[in-house]
């Protein structure tokens, strides 16, 4: 029997390649895509917590953050296209548009 | 060992192994097709947690429709074919020292907190429970993420319009 902490550790463990793949990609996409596997990393823990505990708040949780994502990489990919139409780039590196 | 052991075990080693190369592949668009290849074995660690409806709605909207926005947007900044589509990671070093530190410290806490906990049987149905919860005490959340998903929506067409 799988008991919680193994869940959580899986968890931990996706978010911490997530956030390494966030912290070292230069393409904003890549970004992106670190981003997704955090915020999955995110959901693996509710749905443990939430079958733990016998509570259903943590799924329907889970289903916000899911819709959320969904919206936010809508929005966040938009952006990236609308930096590229400007830079022609989308390496994180060159946006350094805000720098003074 | 049990199904659900040796489930775990196959899926675990799925996720992080294709998790692993959505970060570090150099070809975005392999990248993207890793992720779907994580996002589906989370949907299977669902399953594996006895939520069929969360792993319906993973292959759905994640699986599903995250990639093939990601996918268009790759197509739509990049060209498919050819070395711009490599990319470079850069602070490899730190980050997976910061990466390691979190972890650490997640799994430190982990240890110190009492989880031993079995688990218990599931007794309802929890796609009712889940529909009856969006209804009932969560409805106005769910209003919310309605407008959001609106909002949403309109950001990125207003990103994404032509320049006239």
């Amino acid at each position: 029997m799988i008991g919680l902490p193994a869940y959580l550790v899986l968890g931990a463990l996706v978010f911490s390649i997530g956030l390494f793949g966030v912290l070292t990609r230069r393409n904003a996409v890549g970004i992106l895509l670190g981003i997704e596997l955090m915020l999955n990393a995110v959901n693996i823990n509710l749905v443990a917590f939430a079958r733990f505990n016998g509570d259903v708040a943590g799924l329907v949780f889970t289903l916000f953050t899911i819709s959320i994502t969904v919206a936010e990489v809508a929005v966040g990919l938009a952006i990236v296209i609308a930096i590229f139409r400007v830079r022609r780039t989308v390496e994180a590196d060159r946006l350094d548009l805000l720098r003074g | 060992m049990t199904l659900e052991t040796v489930g775990f075990w196959v899926v675990a080693t799925v996720l992080l192994a294709s998790s692993l190369a959505v970060v570090l592949t150099p070809n975005l668009f392999h990248a993207v097709l890793y992720l779907a290849a994580a996002l589906v074995a989370t949907g299977v660690v669902f399953l594996l947690l006895e939520q069929p409806f969360l792993f319906a709605v993973q292959l759905l909207l994640y699986a599903g429709g995250v990639v093939t926005i990601v996918v268009f947007a790759i197509m739509l900044t990049e060209r498919l074919v050819g070395e711009r589509i490599t990319q470079t990671s850069r602070h490899l070093v730190n980050g997976a020292v910061v990466s390691a530190a979190v972890f650490v410290g997640v799994v430190g806490f982990l240890v110190q907190a009492p989880l031993g906990a079995p688990r218990p049987a599931q007794t309802v149905d929890t796609t009712v429970a889940i529909g009856r919860a969006l209804v009932g005490p969560f409805a106005v959340t769910l209003e919310l993420l309605g407008a959001l998903l609106v909002v949403a929506l309109l950001g990125a067409l207003y990103f994404a319009r032509s320049e006239e």
